[in-house]
């Protein structure tokens, strides 16, 4: 077992993890930040993407050790301290981008970073950037809308519903 | 009707989903994020072999490392039940079904790679996992049987030794038309014959299953976490069958779940395990499935391979139809496995048409692969896929419009019995496929084309229809044709004291957005703000005994029970107004939250009518009892049948075989819309689910009975780039005659409808480019189109 610290959504955290622990289980194991999901095991479905250091991550892919010093933030720091949503969490309500919930964590946190990069892409740009997050319940319509939409693009030609 | 965008709240309004607070900010609660004092993990051996003798099981090297609290085997389950099957089907010679045992562990032998041998409970997952690697396993490999073909020959090895064969049963249905059907076959003037695999498919929710078990000694009291759809329906089958637990004594909680589409409807060795561990180590287990454990071990969907036929007359009217299907059930009967191909299949064989001779026969085989069952759709979709893609065929054949071969054939008259046993109350056939040609904008489809083949690719349109039935009922039917549970639904609602409410339902949400769209309907009759209502679901110590969620049920089920017990609500309330207000109950009208007494300035606020009901001074308390609770319990009196059209518009590349999407366009009719924001949003997921299994997904053994797919690296889950936006429209609507709401149901299909249209389409852009190719399975691959290119 071994000490690590990191800063997870402004705040110091640290633990003490096996070699072998995950990030992800590090941040819902130790830290119950229980926002970030684990839906595969071959580092495909994007549940669990996280930003350490400002750059989007597969949580289940990286050693809780690795990010030693690191700055990571999570879906459970997304919204403002009193708990308003920010314009990508909006956009995601405003256009019916979740059913079960259980992607949305790492589809927010994926947008979060494509539009930090690309600030008004592409309805063909978001899909492929998309491509390492699975959802099974919408059909990615409403989502690929919400991200339009949370760029600053209008949406309005598309399917009022 | 009013356009969506129109009504702001109450019933057709697209209200914003309340449960999505939580889940944008990473505050729901799913089992997995549910952790107990005292919590140990287990971790389940699984067997990596298909078929096979297990000679011996040596545990006590694992027992021995560190972190194992108990080591549990088939042997420690010998005494418990078996894992039950909720329906009997009856063969066509009228013998039941054969019904083998389905241990928690497995005992003896093992029958499909995935299926558990023995349990690890240990301090944390990890040292659960390395015990595991330290069991000593002895099994002498058995021969497999995986393709229902050879399971079904003479001498094929046998899955259970008990049993007389790998035939589970042999349905015909309807029995009584089958001389008559093969008879009109005999003198049709054209019949098109159809041979089609309906692919295995793997559910894949996203998040995987998990158990959590709990036992308190001091009150014998065991609560079972659990990924379930339906908590009442464990907790019955779990108790009642399994464990031998009396009800009074088992909580069962499904919280926040992460989708179902199915697979989270039934019964898993998982969860009964977890309860009878946490008894036995005296502290609450935990189990987590992997995505690969869940590959292995969530049941599967379809796997049908049949032979369909049509038989037309000179004129084109459909004169017959009839269906030859082996329907694989896997190693063991999963809880709904048996009713899938019957009673959810074969029913749904007329389609939108009036063919007057169906006959349906369904052999269910066992095999040495995961169980096989409910999958969204459960059996209409492979109904529909057969139906549409012969329809489809028969048009080529014949040289007619596949639009108008359709048309002349729909049922135009309601209600409408079918040869195959059930009335469709409403539909308008015409409306959907109108509605379609013009969402669809088939007008530009020739431009289109050409523009595709400017670029040297082929376009091809297909379109199908479909019908579901949705709410399986009533239960004294279902009863009849081998269903162990009835099949209501059931809602309480509870209004408090300052008049806001609580609805605890039976229904459970996993993504369909119960929380918000059930209390519109509440607040549409009431008349008070959807944020005054509620909805209490999923914990069996909270809720009245409903069914769960699942065949598109909840608000056609479990809604018509909300309205019932609203409707009782009013009532009551009614009375408490009349004596505030000194007047006739009869006289007292209730709008926008006020009770008025008609022709008259008196009227009472429904805040003060439910405080008088807790505060009950000035009260009829000779009359009335105080308080405002009312339960409902609702059986309907026949399925909905929601139905619509669909069209697919595909670019296929003839060099590489790659299919890609262009267009999706969806027409339905499910009665009236409560959301039409979320009703959207369940077509859109539905399609996607479609078009994976018509393109991407297969689950796939080898001869050995080996899983070849066994996670996302190698199953084809549909992706952001592999789909387009949709269009999708509501607008045409039969209400459902039966009841109080008028609803048909919208979560299946999206799923049942798609995949006719896309083969179609593709099959439509082949012979746009010269090839006559009649048919290919699904998932059409680049590999099995190109493939279909270069040998036509």
């Amino acid at each position: 077992m071994a000490q690590v610290k990191m800063t997870v959504n402004g705040k110091a955290a640290s633990g003490e993890v096996e070699g072998r622990t995950l990030l992800s289980s590090f941040l819902r194991d130790s830290l119950f930040l229980t926002g970030t999901h684990v839906g595969c095991d071959t580092s495909q479905c994007g549940a669990c993407v996280v930003h350490v250091d400002g750059v989007a991550v597969k949580s289940c892919t990286m050693l809780a050790a690795e990010a030693e010093g690191a700055e990571v933030s999570t879906i459970e720091g997304q919204a403002a301290p009193d708990g308003t949503l920010n314009t990508i969490q909006q956009a995601f309500q405003d256009h019916h981008g979740l059913q079960c919930g259980f992607c949305t964590p790492g589809m927010v946190m994926t947008t979060a970073a494509l539009l930090k990069d690309n600030p008004k892409p592409s309805e063909q740009e978001i899909r492929e950037h998309l491509e390492g997050n699975i959802c099974r319940c919408t059909g990615y319509h409403n989502i690929i809308k919400a991200i339009l939409a949370a760029s600053g693009q209008d949406v309005s030609a598309l399917a009022a519903e | 009707m009013p356009k969506d965008g129109d009504i702001k709240s109450g019933i057709g309004a697209s209200s914003k989903r309340r449960e999505d607070i939580r889940f944008l900010t990473g505050a729901g609660n799913y089992t997995d994020d549910m952790n107990m004092r005292g919590q140990a993990h287990v971790f389940f051996l699984r067997s990596d072999i298909a078929h096979g003798t297990i000679n011996s099981l040596d545990t006590s090297a694992a027992a021995a490392m560190p972190g194992v609290v108990q080591i549990f085997t088939g042997a420690e389950f010998e005494a418990v039940g078996s894992i039950p099957c909720g329906w009997e089907v009856t063969d066509k010679h009228g013998a039941p079904m054969q019904e083998p045992r389905h241990p928690v562990l497995a005992e003896g032998k093992v029958r499909h790679v995935g299926e558990p041998i023995a349990a690890v409970v240990a301090e944390s997952l990890a040292e659960a996992r390395d015990a595991a690697e330290a069991i000593v396993v002895d099994i002498s490999e058995l021969p497999a049987v995986v393709n229902m073909k050879d399971a079904l020959k003479d001498g094929a090895t046998k899955v259970h030794d008990d049993l007389t064969s790998n035939l589970c049963y042999d349905w015909g249905f309807v029995e009584e038309n089958k001389a008559a059907t093969d008879a009109a076959f005999e003198t049709a003037h054209h019949v098109t014959t159809l041979d089609l695999v309906n692919n295995r498919l793997v559910a894949n929710p996203m998040e995987p299953r998990v158990a959590l078990g709990d036992y308190s000694r001091a009150d014998d009291q065991h609560t079972l976490y659990t990924t379930s759809q339906n908590p009442h329906v464990i907790r019955l089958l779990m108790g009642a069958f399994v464990l031998g637990i009396p009800e009074h004594k088992l909580r069962v909680v499904a919280p926040d779940v992460g989708g179902g589409f199915g697979t989270k409807i039934f019964h898993y060795q998982e969860e009964a395990f977890c309860t009878f561990a946490a008894k036995a180590c005296n502290r609450p287990v935990k189990w987590t499935s992997s995505r690969s454990e869940a590959f292995m071990s969530d049941a599967h969907g379809r796997d049908h391979v049949t032979t369909i036929q049509l038989a037309l007359d000179k004129d084109n009217n459909f004169v017959a139809l009839r269906t030859d299907t082996q329907a694989n059930m896997g190693a063991y009967l999963s809880t709904f496995a048996s009713s899938v191909p019957t009673w959810l299949h074969g029913t749904l064989m007329a389609g939108n048409y009036k063919t007057p001779l169906i006959y349906v026969n369904v052999k269910a085989v066992f095999t040495n692969t995961v169980p096989v069952d409910a999958y969204r759709g459960a059996g209409r979709p492979e109904a529909t896929y057969q139906i549409e893609r012969v329809i489809d065929m028969a048009a080529r054949e014949l040289g007619v419009d596949p639009i108008d071969l359709r048309r002349q054939n729909y049922v135009t008259e309601f209600p409408y019995a079918t040869p195959v046993a059930v009335e469709y109350d409403t539909g308008d056939y015409h409306a959907t496929m109108d509605k379609l040609i013009e969402i669809g904008d088939f007008a530009g489809f020739d431009a289109r084309r050409k523009a595709s083949e400017a670029k040297g690719k082929w376009r091809g349109l297909g379109i199908n229809n479909y019908i579901e039935a949705c709410g399986i009922a009533p239960s004294n039917l279902v009863g009849q044709l081998g269903a162990r549970a009835g099949l209501y639904d059931a809602a309480t609602v509870r209004v408090n004291a300052t008049g806001s409410i609580s609805v605890m339902v039976g229904a459970h949400s996993h993504g369909q957005g119960h929380e918000t769209s059930f209390p519109q309907v509440v607040a549409e009759m009431i008349g008070i703000p959807e944020d005054q209502i509620d909805i209490v679901h999923g914990d069996t110590s909270k809720i009245p005994f409903g069914m769960g969620t699942y065949g598109s049920r909840s608000l056609a089920v479990c809604g018509s029970a909300m309205v019932r017990a609203t409707e009782k609500i009013i009532a009551k309330s009614k009375k408490i107004a009349a004596h505030l207000m000194e007047a006739s109950d009869m006289d007292v009208e209730l709008k926008d939250g006020v009770f008025s007494v008609a022709g008259t300035d008196k009227s009472v606020a429904w805040g003060d009518v439910t405080l008088a009901a807790y505060v009950p001074h000035n009260y009829p308390l000779e009359e009335i009892e105080p308080g405002l609770e009312e339960t409902a319990f609702y059986d309907p009196s026949n399925f909905t049948y929601p139905a619509g059209a669909y069209a697919c518009e595909v670019e296929v590349d003839p060099d590489t075989g790659k299919v890609t999407i262009e267009r999706f366009s969806a027409a339905d009719d499910f009665g009236n819309v409560i959301n039409p924001m979320i009703v959207s949003g369940q077509v859109h997921g539905g399609i996607a689910q479609g078009v994976g299994q018509a393109l991407l997904e297969g689950c796939s053994y080898d001869d050995n009975g080996q899983l070849l797919t066994g996670s996302y690296m190698d199953y084809a889950m549909p992706r952001a780039d592999d789909l387009p936006f949709y269009a999708v429209d509501h607008s045409c609507q039969t209400p459902c005659t039966h009841n109080p709401l008028g609803v048909k149901g919208c979560g299946e299909a999206g799923a049942i409808g798609s995949p006719p249209s896309v083969v179609n389409a593709v099959i439509d852009a082949l012979n746009s480019g010269g090839k006559k190719v009649a048919h290919i399975d699904m998932p059409l691959s680049p590999d099995r189109v190109w493939n279909a290119i270069n040998n036509a």
